[in-house]
């Protein structure tokens, strides 16, 4: 089937879940595993990162086909990606400053280092690699932002409650076995396959 | 058009268009307009342009909130209450806050973000807190690491301090050091000279404000000066007082003392005990011993810890002198000024003789 007629709503759904960024590709992992420890950092992180995702993914998809293709400077395509998703974060830092300092202290570092985030870069090269149309990269950007945030909140979860009723281990505490989970999660993700499936 | 020419304009067109949309965002959100600061009910209306930290905006309005570390939220004396528009108590403050402070919703001023119109109570003495653009009048050399530093005020202004209180001199960018930079210094004249102020300076190696006042600072030249701060001054009570200081730390007791005279209290003992490493090391000493010869109620004991040379001080550490002075300290008070390891030893002196912790004051210097 040619991908460019594949229905954006495909996209989405197929990019939360058989093709999430977290579970099935391991973007994105660093803020993930450091984060998940508390819901409401991740609620916060994961609407960040969705935000950024979904507004990066067709700015990005102009830049490239709109500006690099017709000058034929594809290989400036990382350095033009990041600049644009450099300067997204810090406008939606500026937003999320003027609406919640309270979200905007909890997030602290992980807000800037969402424009060093693999899954946001990721996200964008998926899109070019797999020559999406406007509207798919559109609706990609935004499945994968909330995939990302999916995966993310359901760890902080496990994470919360785990910590509560059961005992780990002592070695396996903290990342060791949020990464155990993460790959359970990852496993049980594959069950959705079935039912979408993008390259 | 070469390959190269083209990636550069591509690049540099990419990049200021998202400046453009930088700078655009910033003015929508990054923009809160003009807000009231009210202070203390109505005692002062701040017009002010919001999205800084309370303590930043208060200082740009001329109102200046102590602060030990220059708003990084890590000294937590930026207190004051903000009774409304402060919005929700920030993680980064609570370590600072105990029980009663966040009832009565006192906030740390470097944390509390200006984004609407704000009330606020600061204690009343913080309202003569002033700025000054200084002359320096006279540096007298007191010894080969500290010096005496006369700043002339204004025309027609006046400060209003309490004697041991301090103040914030800046030093002007010099060498490396590109930024103004300030330090606390006690202030060592008296009251009642509301002309001038007088501080004391101890040299300390790199110091960035020392370094400018040793090597830079000449008489004639002009230097800010902010204050006063601080909550080391003469309580009013009848006790017996005893104040013993070292190096620097005498600039406070002197202003003390002086302004004892000056307000006629001589119904109250008071002694004063130096302490120095030699001879070279003392200063002032002679102003003192005319005070003790001319105000019974005075007593001034330098000590000099290692000076074996024929002197007619005393000798030995200056808390041992202390503790050889007195037996019970029960119904005296403390004023203590100098380094915390000098201060920690006396603290344990006086408490072994029976002061209260309560009936100690002390300003640290560190």
């Amino acid at each position: 089937m040619d991908i460019q007629s594949i229905h954006p709503l495909v996209i989405f759904f197929a990019a939360i879940t058989t093709n999430n960024i977290l579970l099935t590709n391991f973007l994105g992992m660093c803020s993930f595993l450091a984060v998940s420890k508390d819901l409401k950092s991740s609620l916060g992180l994961g609407v960040a990162v969705i935000f950024v995702s979904t507004f990066t993914a067709p700015l990005n998809w102009l830049v490239y086909h709109k500006l690099l293709v017709p000058y034929g400077l594809e290989y400036l395509q990382y350095i033009a990606f990041i600049i644009v998703i450099a300067a997204f974060v810090q406008i939606i830092e500026m937003i999320i400053e003027r609406v919640s300092t309270l979200l905007y202290l909890t997030l602290g570092i992980f807000l800037p280092l969402i424009t060093v985030n693999c899954a946001i870069f990721g996200c964008v090269l998926f899109l070019v690699i797999r020559q999406y149309t406007f509207m798919q990269s559109i609706a990609y950007g935004l499945g994968a932002g909330t995939g990302w945030a999916l995966a993310i909140t359901a760890l902080a979860g496990i994470r919360t409650r785990m910590e509560k009723k059961s005992k780990v281990i002592a070695e396996l505490e903290g990342p060791g076995i949020a990464l155990i989970i993460t790959g359970i999660m990852a496993m049980a993700f594959i069950g959705f396959s079935g039912i979408v499936k993008i390259n | 058009m070469s390959p190269i020419i083209t990636a550069i304009v591509v690049i540099s067109a990419l990049t200021g268009g998202l400046t453009i949309l930088l700078l655009i965002a910033e003015f929508f959100f990054a923009n809160y307009g003009e807000v009231t600061v009210d202070v203390n009910a109505g005692d002062k209306t701040l017009k002010v342009k919001g999205g800084a930290n309370l303590l930043s905006t208060l200082a740009s309005q001329k109102l200046f909130l102590p602060s030990g570390c220059g708003g990084r939220g890590s000294c937590g004396t930026c207190k004051c209450r903000v009774l409304d528009g402060g919005g929700p108590l920030l993680p980064t403050e609570t370590p600072y806050l105990n029980d009663e402070e966040r009832k009565t919703s006192v906030r740390l001023a470097c944390q509390v973000k200006v984004k609407n119109d704000i009330k606020i109570q600061v204690p009343e003495e913080l309202l003569s807190i002033k700025e000054f653009e200084t002359v320096i009048e006279k540096i007298t050399d007191f010894t080969h690491d500290i010096k005496g530093i006369r700043f002339r005020l204004p025309e027609g202004e006046t400060i209003k301090f309490r004697a041991g209180q301090f103040a914030n001199l800046f030093s002007k960018p010099y060498d490396e050091v590109r930024e103004e930079t300030s330090r606390a210094y006690s202030i060592s004249s008296a009251p009642k000279d509301n002309r001038a102020i007088e501080l004391i300076v101890r040299y300390v190696p790199n110091g960035m404000v020392t370094t400018y006042v040793f090597k830079h600072l000449k008489e004639g030249d002009k230097a800010k000066l902010i204050g006063p701060f601080g909550d080391f001054f003469l309580r009013d009570t009848d006790r017996e007082i005893v104040c013993i200081a070292g190096g620097s730390g005498l600039a406070p007791i002197r202003s003390i003392i002086l302004d004892m005279i000056d307000r006629g209290i001589s119904n109250r003992k008071a002694t004063f005990f130096f302490g120095a490493v030699t001879k070279k090391d003392l200063y002032y000493v002679e102003e003192f011993k005319e005070i003790e010869k001319n105000h019974p109620w005075f007593r001034f004991v330098p000590a000099l810890s290692r000076d074996d040379s024929d002197h007619p001080h005393a000798k030995g550490l200056i808390t041992d002198v202390v503790a050889s002075n007195y037996s019970d300290l029960k119904n005296m008070e403390a004023y203590l000024c100098g380094s915390p390891g000098m201060i920690d030893a006396c603290e344990k002196v006086l408490t072994s003789k029976g002061m209260p912790k309560a009936q100690i004051f002390y300003d640290k210097f560190s």
